[in-house]
């Protein structure tokens, strides 16, 4: 194998209009072109997307793990930031 | 079974999708990456659908694809030829995928018995045709040791392209038509890879190709083999 030859790109499939794009794994390929091509056969083979983005994941800048709490821990005790005092009406799906 | 003009051509469209998604599916396990592998394997899957369809107009797909004799078979000789490098399965696809895209597309339109199969094929197989040019101009156009082999793969399978446009009877196809877009956009996709058009013969002496009368290459027996040892040793085998 040569995987090491080709870069790592991440791939994210929107499943249906008005949903937005998620990230759906990750693959190699020699460029982008290829890499959206890659991404259909292997995430969208069953009728699962209508759009494919493709990120080179070289380009992506992450939170580190060890930066956990200074990064998340504050909002977990701030009940209010989170809206869970509102009932969801029945119909909509994806909020 | 009585052969009438249709079920011979459904024969032969049949055996061209069989015997090359049985090539296509020797990469499995071996391609280059992972990614490619998956592309070749789903390449080989749609081809084995079209497969199915087709020689179950004739008769039992089983006994078709498993109990029939190397002559009895009239597919192309250029679907068989071995996979070889990367570069010779890239020019068998881009030589067949352009043949098929464009002939299903005559299919689909002339309605017959054929346009329902290939009103539906005609779109897995302009996926297989972009496949094959896009790795047509990656390799021929990329570096000094994959444009050569790029390059004596296209030339070592030219010979056997001339039997594409072997008139099937029974098929409502402008052969010459159909040649002629062949040879514009496969010339054009050489060209763009930095290629050119073999020069060598595509029919008469020194050219190949009777596989629509049953005569196939050397490598084909040993294909059959091993596609068929299975059946032939436990028939009637499944899990």
């Amino acid at each position: 194998m040569t995987d090491t030859d080709w870069p790592l790109w991440e791939v994210f499939v929107r499943s249906r209009r008005g949903l937005s794009h998620t990230h759906a794994g990750s693959l190699h390929a020699p460029d982008a072109e290829l890499a959206l091509r890659n991404a259909r056969d292997l995430y969208t083979r069953r009728g699962e997307g209508v759009s494919i983005w493709v990120v080179p994941s070289a380009a992506i800048t992450a939170s580190s793990p060890d930066e956990k709490d200074p990064f998340f821990a504050p909002s977990a005790d701030k009940p209010y930031r989170h809206p869970t005092f509102y009932e969801i009406p029945e119909g909509v799906k994806h909020l | 079974m009585t052969a009438t003009v249709a079920t011979t051509a459904a024969l032969a469209l049949g055996d061209d999708a069989l015997v090359l998604s049985h090539r296509l599916g020797e990469w499995v396990g071996h391609a280059p990456v992972l990614e490619e592998e998956v592309a070749l394997a789903n390449i080989a899957l749609d081809l084995l659908g079209q497969a199915r369809f087709l020689l179950s107009m004739v008769g039992d797909e089983d006994e078709l694809a498993y109990l029939r004799e190397e002559r009895a078979f009239t597919n192309l000789q250029l679907v068989e030829q071995p996979n070889g490098d990367f570069a010779h399965t890239i020019a068998r696809q881009l030589y067949f995928s352009t043949y098929q895209h464009l002939l299903y597309a005559q299919l689909a339109a002339a309605g017959g018995v054929f346009a329902p199969l290939a009103g539906k094929a005609v779109h897995e197989v302009a996926y297989h045709r972009d496949h094959a040019e896009q790795w047509t101009l990656r390799l021929g156009d990329g570096t000094d040791v994959s444009h050569e082999r790029m390059r004596r793969a296209c030339t070592a399978l030219w010979r056997f392209t001339g039997e594409l446009f072997q008139p099937v009877a029974g098929l409502d196809v402008d052969w010459a038509g159909l040649e002629t877009a062949w040879l514009e956009s496969v010339g054009d996709v050489l060209r763009r890879a930095t290629l050119t058009l073999p020069e060598g013969p595509r029919s008469g002496a020194w050219s190949a190709g009777a596989g629509r009368q049953g005569l196939h290459t050397e490598p084909f027996g040993r294909m059959l083999a091993e596609m068929q040892h299975l059946h032939r040793s436990h028939p009637g085998a499944s899990w």
